[in-house]
Protein backbone atom coordinates (compact mmCIF):
# COMPACT_ATOMS: atom_id res chain seq x y z
CA UNK A 1 0.00 0.00 0.00
CA UNK A 2 1.14 3.86 -0.74
CA UNK A 3 1.91 5.53 2.25
CA UNK A 4 1.88 9.30 2.79
CA UNK A 5 -1.67 10.45 1.27
CA UNK A 6 -4.40 8.73 3.66
CA UNK A 7 -6.18 10.64 6.11
CA UNK A 8 -3.75 8.45 8.87
CA UNK A 9 -0.92 9.66 7.15
CA UNK A 10 1.03 12.72 9.72
CA UNK A 11 0.74 12.85 13.12
CA UNK A 12 -1.52 16.31 12.66
CA UNK A 13 -3.80 14.64 10.89
CA UNK A 14 -3.95 11.54 13.24
CA UNK A 15 -4.74 13.83 15.77
CA UNK A 16 -7.90 15.42 14.19
CA UNK A 17 -8.87 11.79 12.97
CA UNK A 18 -11.89 10.13 14.99
CA UNK A 19 -10.38 7.16 16.59
CA UNK A 20 -12.23 5.26 19.80
CA UNK A 21 -11.35 2.20 22.13
CA UNK A 22 -13.43 0.20 20.10
CA UNK A 23 -16.65 -1.77 21.95
CA UNK A 24 -19.99 -0.53 21.35
CA UNK A 25 -18.98 3.51 20.78
CA UNK A 26 -17.00 2.19 17.57
CA UNK A 27 -19.72 0.13 16.64
CA UNK A 28 -22.29 2.73 16.94
CA UNK A 29 -20.15 5.32 15.43
CA UNK A 30 -19.37 3.17 12.09
CA UNK A 31 -22.85 2.21 11.99
CA UNK A 32 -24.13 5.77 11.83
CA UNK A 33 -21.30 6.53 9.38
CA UNK A 34 -22.37 3.75 6.43
CA UNK A 35 -26.44 4.65 7.24
CA UNK A 36 -25.66 7.97 6.95
CA UNK A 37 -23.75 7.51 3.45
CA UNK A 38 -26.15 4.72 2.85
CA UNK A 39 -28.73 7.07 3.02
CA UNK A 40 -27.41 10.23 1.55
CA UNK A 41 -26.92 8.11 -1.52
CA UNK A 42 -30.44 7.17 -1.70
CA UNK A 43 -31.44 10.94 -1.84
CA UNK A 44 -30.00 11.76 -4.58
CA UNK A 45 -31.41 9.21 -6.85
CA UNK A 46 -34.84 10.10 -4.67
CA UNK A 47 -34.84 13.60 -5.16
CA UNK A 48 -33.91 13.01 -8.77
CA UNK A 49 -37.34 10.53 -9.04
CA UNK A 50 -39.38 13.17 -7.10
CA UNK A 51 -38.14 15.87 -9.86
CA UNK A 52 -39.32 13.58 -12.79
CA UNK A 53 -42.91 13.63 -11.72
CA UNK A 54 -43.27 16.99 -13.07
CA UNK A 55 -40.63 16.64 -16.00
CA UNK A 56 -41.83 12.64 -17.12
CA UNK A 57 -44.04 11.12 -15.28
CA UNK A 58 -43.90 8.02 -17.49
CA UNK A 59 -40.59 7.31 -15.89
CA UNK A 60 -41.95 8.27 -12.32
CA UNK A 61 -44.00 5.77 -13.07
CA UNK A 62 -41.86 2.95 -14.57
CA UNK A 63 -39.64 3.80 -11.44
CA UNK A 64 -42.50 3.42 -8.91
CA UNK A 65 -42.80 -0.14 -10.20
CA UNK A 66 -39.03 -0.88 -9.64
CA UNK A 67 -39.66 0.23 -6.19
CA UNK A 68 -42.75 -2.27 -5.41
CA UNK A 69 -41.24 -5.10 -7.37
CA UNK A 70 -40.08 -8.12 -4.74
CA UNK A 71 -36.61 -6.93 -5.20
CA UNK A 72 -37.31 -3.25 -5.25
CA UNK A 73 -39.01 -3.94 -1.46
CA UNK A 74 -35.86 -5.49 -0.32
CA UNK A 75 -34.25 -2.51 -0.97
CA UNK A 76 -36.98 -0.77 0.68
CA UNK A 77 -36.51 -2.45 3.65
CA UNK A 78 -33.01 -1.59 3.94
CA UNK A 79 -33.29 1.80 3.40
CA UNK A 80 -35.46 2.16 6.04
CA UNK A 81 -33.52 0.01 8.33
CA UNK A 82 -30.54 2.28 7.85
CA UNK A 83 -32.88 5.30 8.07
CA UNK A 84 -34.19 4.44 11.07
CA UNK A 85 -30.94 3.33 12.68
CA UNK A 86 -29.55 6.44 12.16
CA UNK A 87 -32.07 8.29 13.29
CA UNK A 88 -32.35 6.59 16.57
CA UNK A 89 -28.60 6.97 17.14
CA UNK A 90 -28.53 10.24 15.84
CA UNK A 91 -30.68 11.09 18.46
CA UNK A 92 -28.76 9.53 21.34
CA UNK A 93 -25.76 11.52 20.37
CA UNK A 94 -27.62 14.46 19.95
CA UNK A 95 -28.75 13.59 23.70
CA UNK A 96 -25.32 12.79 24.99
CA UNK A 97 -23.98 16.09 23.36
CA UNK A 98 -26.43 18.42 25.11
CA UNK A 99 -26.67 16.54 28.50
CA UNK A 100 -23.28 15.21 28.81
CA UNK A 101 -23.93 13.75 31.99
CA UNK A 102 -26.03 11.12 30.16
CA UNK A 103 -22.61 10.09 28.27
CA UNK A 104 -22.18 8.14 31.43
CA UNK A 105 -25.12 5.63 30.29
CA UNK A 106 -23.82 5.26 26.17
CA UNK A 107 -24.41 1.44 26.48
CA UNK A 108 -28.23 1.77 28.07
CA UNK A 109 -28.52 4.27 25.09
CA UNK A 110 -27.35 2.27 22.72
CA UNK A 111 -29.50 -1.17 23.80
CA UNK A 112 -32.29 1.55 23.88
CA UNK A 113 -31.72 1.91 20.57
CA UNK A 114 -31.86 -1.52 19.19
CA UNK A 115 -34.55 -2.37 21.09
CA UNK A 116 -36.54 0.51 19.68
CA UNK A 117 -35.36 -0.75 16.55
CA UNK A 118 -36.83 -3.86 16.44
CA UNK A 119 -39.26 -3.20 18.08
CA UNK A 120 -41.05 -0.96 15.35
CA UNK A 121 -38.55 -2.20 12.69
CA UNK A 122 -39.67 -5.91 12.21
CA UNK A 123 -43.71 -5.01 11.95
CA UNK A 124 -42.30 -2.12 9.80
CA UNK A 125 -40.23 -4.94 7.40
CA UNK A 126 -43.43 -6.90 7.24
CA UNK A 127 -46.14 -4.27 6.25
CA UNK A 128 -42.91 -3.63 3.66
CA UNK A 129 -42.65 -6.97 2.26
CA UNK A 130 -45.53 -9.26 3.14
CA UNK A 131 -46.94 -7.45 -1.05
CA UNK A 132 -44.21 -10.18 -1.74
CA UNK A 133 -45.97 -13.03 -0.84
CA UNK A 134 -49.53 -11.52 -1.67
CA UNK A 135 -48.39 -11.66 -5.49
CA UNK A 136 -46.67 -15.16 -5.06
CA UNK A 137 -49.75 -16.32 -3.50
CA UNK B 1 -6.61 23.86 22.03
CA UNK B 2 -7.32 20.56 20.35
CA UNK B 3 -11.41 18.44 20.32
CA UNK B 4 -10.73 15.64 22.60
CA UNK B 5 -9.71 12.70 20.31
CA UNK B 6 -12.62 10.67 20.99
CA UNK B 7 -16.36 10.99 22.13
CA UNK B 8 -18.88 8.23 23.07
CA UNK B 9 -21.31 10.21 21.49
CA UNK B 10 -20.53 11.32 17.47
CA UNK B 11 -17.83 14.24 16.42
CA UNK B 12 -16.48 16.11 19.39
CA UNK B 13 -17.50 19.20 19.16
CA UNK B 14 -14.80 21.21 17.25
CA UNK B 15 -13.06 23.56 19.29
CA UNK B 16 -10.45 24.48 16.46
CA UNK B 17 -12.61 26.24 13.54
CA UNK B 18 -15.61 28.50 14.01
CA UNK B 19 -17.01 27.18 10.39
CA UNK B 20 -16.11 23.59 11.71
CA UNK B 21 -18.61 24.24 15.31
CA UNK B 22 -21.39 25.90 13.31
CA UNK B 23 -21.48 22.67 10.92
CA UNK B 24 -21.45 20.67 14.13
CA UNK B 25 -24.20 22.45 15.21
CA UNK B 26 -26.09 22.61 11.84
CA UNK B 27 -25.83 18.76 11.63
CA UNK B 28 -27.69 18.58 14.83
CA UNK B 29 -30.22 20.97 14.41
CA UNK B 30 -31.15 19.67 11.29
CA UNK B 31 -31.22 16.44 12.72
CA UNK B 32 -34.31 16.95 15.08
CA UNK B 33 -36.15 18.37 12.31
CA UNK B 34 -35.24 15.29 10.44
CA UNK B 35 -36.10 12.79 13.34
CA UNK B 36 -40.24 14.07 12.63
CA UNK B 37 -39.94 14.73 8.69
CA UNK B 38 -38.25 11.65 7.44
CA UNK B 39 -39.45 9.24 10.33
CA UNK B 40 -43.06 10.23 9.56
CA UNK B 41 -42.68 10.32 5.36
CA UNK B 42 -40.95 6.99 5.61
CA UNK B 43 -44.05 5.74 7.58
CA UNK B 44 -46.69 8.04 5.12
CA UNK B 45 -44.80 6.44 1.99
CA UNK B 46 -44.27 2.59 3.33
CA UNK B 47 -46.94 1.87 5.98
CA UNK B 48 -50.01 4.13 5.63
CA UNK B 49 -49.60 3.97 1.67
CA UNK B 50 -47.91 1.67 -0.53
CA UNK B 51 -45.52 2.20 -2.79
CA UNK B 52 -47.45 0.75 -5.56
CA UNK B 53 -50.47 3.16 -4.97
CA UNK B 54 -48.24 5.87 -5.36
CA UNK B 55 -47.96 6.94 -9.19
CA UNK B 56 -47.26 10.37 -10.49
CA UNK B 57 -50.72 11.57 -10.77
CA UNK B 58 -51.91 10.42 -7.71
CA UNK B 59 -48.29 12.66 -5.84
CA UNK B 60 -50.07 15.31 -8.18
CA UNK B 61 -53.90 15.29 -7.27
CA UNK B 62 -53.55 13.84 -3.32
CA UNK B 63 -50.32 14.28 -1.18
CA UNK B 64 -49.37 17.50 -3.17
CA UNK B 65 -53.19 19.30 -3.34
CA UNK B 66 -52.17 21.73 -0.55
CA UNK B 67 -50.12 24.31 -0.70
CA UNK B 68 -48.91 23.48 3.06
CA UNK B 69 -48.01 20.45 2.14
CA UNK B 70 -46.05 20.61 -0.22
CA UNK B 71 -44.00 23.58 1.91
CA UNK B 72 -43.62 20.34 4.43
CA UNK B 73 -41.78 18.31 1.82
CA UNK B 74 -40.42 21.56 1.22
CA UNK B 75 -38.73 22.11 4.39
CA UNK B 76 -38.09 18.64 4.37
CA UNK B 77 -35.68 18.11 1.53
CA UNK B 78 -33.80 21.89 3.21
CA UNK B 79 -32.92 19.89 5.97
CA UNK B 80 -31.79 16.48 4.14
CA UNK B 81 -29.60 19.13 1.94
CA UNK B 82 -28.41 20.74 5.11
CA UNK B 83 -28.12 17.43 7.51
CA UNK B 84 -27.01 15.15 4.56
CA UNK B 85 -24.13 17.07 2.84
CA UNK B 86 -22.88 18.83 5.70
CA UNK B 87 -22.51 15.27 6.88
CA UNK B 88 -20.85 14.21 3.94
CA UNK B 89 -18.37 17.22 4.13
CA UNK B 90 -17.02 15.54 7.43
CA UNK B 91 -16.89 12.32 5.69
CA UNK B 92 -14.95 14.05 2.93
CA UNK B 93 -12.65 15.75 5.11
CA UNK B 94 -11.62 12.05 6.95
CA UNK B 95 -11.29 9.83 4.22
CA UNK B 96 -10.52 12.21 1.01
CA UNK B 97 -6.25 12.86 0.19
CA UNK B 98 -5.97 16.76 0.71
CA UNK B 99 -4.72 16.91 -2.75
CA UNK B 100 -8.10 16.61 -3.69
CA UNK B 101 -10.11 17.79 -0.72
CA UNK B 102 -11.34 21.13 -1.76
CA UNK B 103 -11.90 19.87 -4.99
CA UNK B 104 -14.30 16.68 -3.88
CA UNK B 105 -15.99 19.22 -1.60
CA UNK B 106 -16.37 21.58 -4.41
CA UNK B 107 -18.39 18.89 -6.62
CA UNK B 108 -20.14 17.71 -2.73
CA UNK B 109 -21.70 21.48 -2.70
CA UNK B 110 -22.74 21.42 -6.14
CA UNK B 111 -24.71 18.60 -6.16
CA UNK B 112 -26.21 19.95 -3.28
CA UNK B 113 -27.01 23.02 -5.25
CA UNK B 114 -28.34 20.85 -8.39
CA UNK B 115 -30.61 19.34 -6.15
CA UNK B 116 -31.86 22.24 -4.84
CA UNK B 117 -32.63 23.53 -7.64
CA UNK B 118 -34.98 20.01 -8.69
CA UNK B 119 -36.10 19.86 -6.16
CA UNK B 120 -37.49 23.42 -5.59
CA UNK B 121 -38.77 23.20 -9.42
CA UNK B 122 -40.84 20.29 -8.61
CA UNK B 123 -42.37 21.70 -6.14
CA UNK B 124 -43.24 24.96 -7.35
CA UNK B 125 -43.71 24.32 -10.60
CA UNK B 126 -45.90 21.05 -10.59
CA UNK B 127 -49.56 22.10 -11.46
CA UNK B 128 -52.37 22.13 -8.93
CA UNK B 129 -56.12 20.44 -9.89
C1 LIG C 1 -33.83 10.95 10.57
C2 LIG C 1 -33.21 11.66 11.48
C3 LIG C 1 -31.71 11.84 11.52
C4 LIG C 1 -31.02 12.04 12.66
C5 LIG C 1 -31.59 12.13 14.07
C6 LIG C 1 -29.62 12.18 12.29
C7 LIG C 1 -28.58 12.46 13.18
C8 LIG C 1 -27.27 12.64 12.84
C9 LIG C 1 -26.24 13.14 13.71
C10 LIG C 1 -26.42 13.55 15.17
C11 LIG C 1 -25.08 13.16 13.00
C12 LIG C 1 -23.72 13.63 13.51
C13 LIG C 1 -22.84 12.49 13.88
C14 LIG C 1 -21.49 12.96 14.32
O1 LIG C 1 -21.23 14.17 14.30
O2 LIG C 1 -20.69 12.10 14.71
C15 LIG C 1 -25.36 12.68 11.68
C16 LIG C 1 -24.43 12.53 10.68
C17 LIG C 1 -24.74 12.21 9.39
N1 LIG C 1 -25.99 12.05 8.86
FE1 LIG C 1 -27.72 12.03 9.89
N2 LIG C 1 -29.48 12.03 10.95
C18 LIG C 1 -30.75 11.84 10.43
C19 LIG C 1 -31.06 11.69 9.10
C20 LIG C 1 -30.15 11.64 8.06
C21 LIG C 1 -30.50 11.52 6.67
C22 LIG C 1 -31.92 11.46 6.09
C23 LIG C 1 -29.30 11.47 5.98
C24 LIG C 1 -29.10 11.32 4.49
C25 LIG C 1 -29.07 12.32 3.67
C26 LIG C 1 -28.23 11.57 6.93
C27 LIG C 1 -26.88 11.58 6.62
C28 LIG C 1 -25.86 11.78 7.51
C29 LIG C 1 -24.46 11.77 7.17
C30 LIG C 1 -23.86 11.49 5.78
C31 LIG C 1 -23.75 12.03 8.35
C32 LIG C 1 -22.24 12.10 8.55
C33 LIG C 1 -21.78 10.80 9.19
C34 LIG C 1 -20.47 10.90 9.90
O3 LIG C 1 -19.89 11.99 10.05
O4 LIG C 1 -20.01 9.85 10.35
N3 LIG C 1 -28.78 11.68 8.19
N4 LIG C 1 -26.71 12.38 11.61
Amino acid sequence: MVRGSGPLASPQKLRSYPSYRGGEGMAAWAFHRISGIGVWLFIILHVIDIWLIGANPEAYDFLGQIYSSPPGRVAETLLGAALFYHALNGMRIVVMDFWPALTAYHRQLWRIVWIVFFAIGLPGAYIILKPIWEVAG
Amino acid sequence: MSAPRYSLSGRPRPTGSTVDLYVWYAVRLSSLALFVLALAHFAMTHFVFDPADQSAEWVRQTRWNSVALRALDWGMLMAVLVHGFLGMRTVLQDYVPSRVRSLSLGALYLLALILFVLGTQVVIALPFD
